[in-house]
């Protein structure tokens, strides 16, 4: 058991045919994923590596295919119209790599979802995993091992630095979901811990939030109602300046609830225990699953 | 992306929104000229920076308020003369200030009573929100602590769209009847469609002012735009070279690169915000403080990391270089060989301290350590930050 995707995901690729698309595509095929079609509108009837087939549209693709998830690289400016498609289409789970679409677009785009039964990861996100068995998403699959921590981040690189300290310690994972960076966004961090905590194969939980919304607050919230399983938390932005975008679009203070100390402060509220230093994610993590043991 | 105050005037005026008259000078004499081509005094003139708080603010010369009241225009040219090229220090801008380059001249009207409106995106509910208060001129924060119940809000269904009889609601929320409730009401549709075609995250009119008894102004704006939408709005898009007020992120912004600059002594380059956020935090820990946020981005090459090499050395402020990344689909190796090539050609004066973790980061390190560069080198993520910190202090 994982949550989200496991062996058996079907994938189409929409923007197959992009740089970052034919190269994510391969990556994905290489780490065992079941690529089973790509969508590049006008490209329908040829094939990626003569063993991928093309279609003009993801509802041809998933008649043909049997998909079940998307994996999305469609440049920003067209990349709200293939969450839509994707999701007309009736597609379970849509996953866009895709960094820099307007936030009124993805309102819109929330809001269409609202009615269906897709679910949405990202956007500008580096997408989800279950080691071992699926990688949707551009993450170094490598560095990932199967094991008992769910993890749930805003972030990319830094959670693969995470990642990389729990595997160096021999702590696996049991999936990883890189929620986005973006404002508007689908599966929130409160979300994906509701689902880590359904799941029999997670036995405790990493949260990786940063400055921006007050999404931690609310996943803490959750958290205490919840069946509680271990869970460590780290955030970035302690010195992110007020009213300033870093990096990702979400990622700016503009309220007493986007800072750092306030998210700190919900966790502590709970219980939720805060690592304080990006080097020690990983001892933080084995101190809070060590300590529920005995 | 947040607009100077004379920029975004400028953007709701085209919208129909009621603007003084006024206009923007970078001179003294030109400051002058403007008062003198409006109606009678009194004026105000206002330093053009982006941060609030302007008014209680003082400049570095000790000249006080960052916002001041004239009755002539020859007074106007005199306070002009004490803005322009001043440093102005606000509550909001650190001790540091911002250096003022454009003044704002306008009518300033008399203003019977200030009110509040605002447009943002709600990320909770994940739609636009309207907000209007009959208490404006204060901060808004403030209003919300002391007096909740005179803030009033309406989330826009996004597939419905923002109607007049919300505009109606929201104006006699604020304690507006008869002629200025419907001009208001006008006022708050004309917002919310400025705010949807020019892809705002942020539209806020603070005061919003009832002039004599039945006109309402806009006396203070600050808007927020999506960068994520600049390019379906090249008309805003030249905006953002005049809202430059950092040399560095000027540099940052030609060579494409994310950055924001800091007034610490250690320059970052790392891959990832959030990984690049967390760097920052990291230095802070151990007693160093970054000179700027630089994300070089998860598919950095060779190219990019030589250009972000060239701005974190041109930055008078940097006494030592902390480079991290973390090599996911980008390789340790092709990243060392960016640093070797950059350092080779520019010869930095301060020390450099490297940390390359994940895919080849063995290899890469060995690239860095045969190139006989003073590069130092550190696997381990709280090791090579506290180098870093101990690098910038040596060269003090």
């Amino acid at each position: 058991m994982a949550i989200l995707v496991d062996g058996s995901t079907r994938v189409v690729v929409q923007g197959i045919t992009g740089k970052a698309g034919s190269f994510h595509a391969r990556a994905c095929l290489e780490y065992g994923t079941s690529i089973v079609a790509g969508v590049t509108p006008g490209r329908g009837g040829q094939k990626l590596d003569e063993r991928v087939p093309i279609f003009d549209s993801v509802a041809e693709a998933k008649q043909a295919s049997g998909c079940n998830a998307s994996l999305i690289f469609v440049p920003a400016s067209g990349a709200a119209d293939a969450i839509l498609e994707a999701a007309a289409a009736g597609i379970e789970l849509i996953v866009c790599i895709t960094e820099g679409i307007p936030t009124l677009d993805m309102v819109r785009v929330r809001q269409c979802l609202e009615d269906t039964k897709t679910r949405l990861i990202g956007p500008n996100c580096p997408g989800v995993i279950t080691p071992g068995q699926c990688k949707i998403g551009i993450m170094p699959g490598y560095i990932h091992k199967p094991g008992p921590v769910g993890i749930v981040s805003r972030s990319g690189t830094l959670t693969y630095e995470a990642v990389w300290q729990l595997s160096q310690r021999g702590i696996g994972q049991s999936s990883c979901v890189g929620i986005g960076g973006d404002p508007i966004h689908g599966l929130g961090l409160q979300e994906v811990i509701e689902m880590f905590d359904r799941d029999p194969a997670t036995e405790a939980i990493l949260v990786i939030g940063e400055i921006g919304g007050r999404e931690e607050q609310d996943a803490a919230a959750f958290w205490q109602t919840s069946s509680r399983k271990p869970t460590a938390a780290f955030l970035a932005g302690v010195t992110a300046p007020p009213g300033r975008r870093m990096g990702h679009a979400g990622a700016v203070i503009t309220g007493a609830a986007g800072t750092v100390e306030a998210k700190i402060e919900a966790f502590d509220a709970v219980g939720i225990s805060v690592i304080r230093s990006p080097a020690e994610i990983g001892e933080g993590m084995s101190k809070v699953m060590a300590a529920t043991v005995s | 992306m947040n607009l100077f105050e004379y920029q975004a005037r400028g953007l709701l005026g085209r919208y129909g929104l009621p603007i003084s008259p006024g206009g923007v000078a970078t001179r003294p004499e030109e400051a002058r000229r403007i008062a003198e081509g409006l109606a009678m005094g009194p004026f105000v003139v206002k330093a053009q920076i982006l941060a609030g708080g302007r008014g209680k603010g003082r400049f570095l010369s000790g000249f006080a308020g960052g916002v001041r009241l004239c009755g002539h225009p020859a007074e106007v040219e005199e306070v002009a003369r004490a803005m322009l090229g001043g440093v102005l220090v606000t509550a909001q801008t650190g001790p540091e200030g911002r250096s003022v380059s454009k003044v704002l001249v306008a009518e300033a009207p008399q203003i019977s009573r200030e009110l509040y409106l605002a447009i943002l995106i709600d990320r909770g509910r994940r739609r636009p929100l309207v907000v209007g208060s009959a208490h404006g001129g204060v901060d808004i924060e403030e209003v919300a602590r002391e007096s909740p119940g005179t803030i009033h809000r309406i989330w826009v269904d996004p597939q419905v769209g923002f109607w007049p009889y919300q505009a109606r609601e929201l104006a006699a929320c604020m304690g507006l009847r008869g002629l200025l409730l419907t001009q208001t009401a006008d006022l708050i549709v004309r917002l919310y469609r400025f705010f949807c075609e020019c892809d705002a995250s942020l539209a806020e009119i603070n005061p919003l002012a009832v002039i004599g008894t039945e006109k309402i102004a806009v006396i203070d704006a600050k808007i927020g735009l999506d960068e994520n939408a600049l390019f379906r709005h090249p008309e805003i898009a030249a905006y953002r070279n005049e809202l430059v007020e950092d040399v560095r992120e000027g540099e940052a912004l030609k060579a494409g690169l994310n950055y924001v600059g800091l007034s610490g002594e250690i320059g970052c380059m790392v891959n990832g915000a959030g990984l690049a956020m967390a760097t920052m935090d990291i230095l802070h820990r151990y007693g160093g403080e970054p000179a700027n946020f630089l994300d070089v981005g998860g598919g950095a090459d060779q190219n990019h990391v030589t250009k972000a090499f060239g701005i974190l050395m041109a930055d008078p402020r940097v006494r030592a270089i902390f480079v991290h990344i973390f090599g996911g689909i980008m390789r340790c190796d092709v990243i060392a060989r960016g640093i070797v090539e950059a350092v080779s050609h520019t010869k930095p004066k301060v020390p450099i301290v490297v940390r390359l973790q994940g895919t080849n980061f063995e290899e890469g390190k060995a690239i860095l350590q045969q190139s006989g560069l003073p590069i130092r080198t550190s696997d381990d993520l709280a090791d090579a930050a506290q180098k870093a910190v101990a690098a910038a202090r040596e060269t003090r």
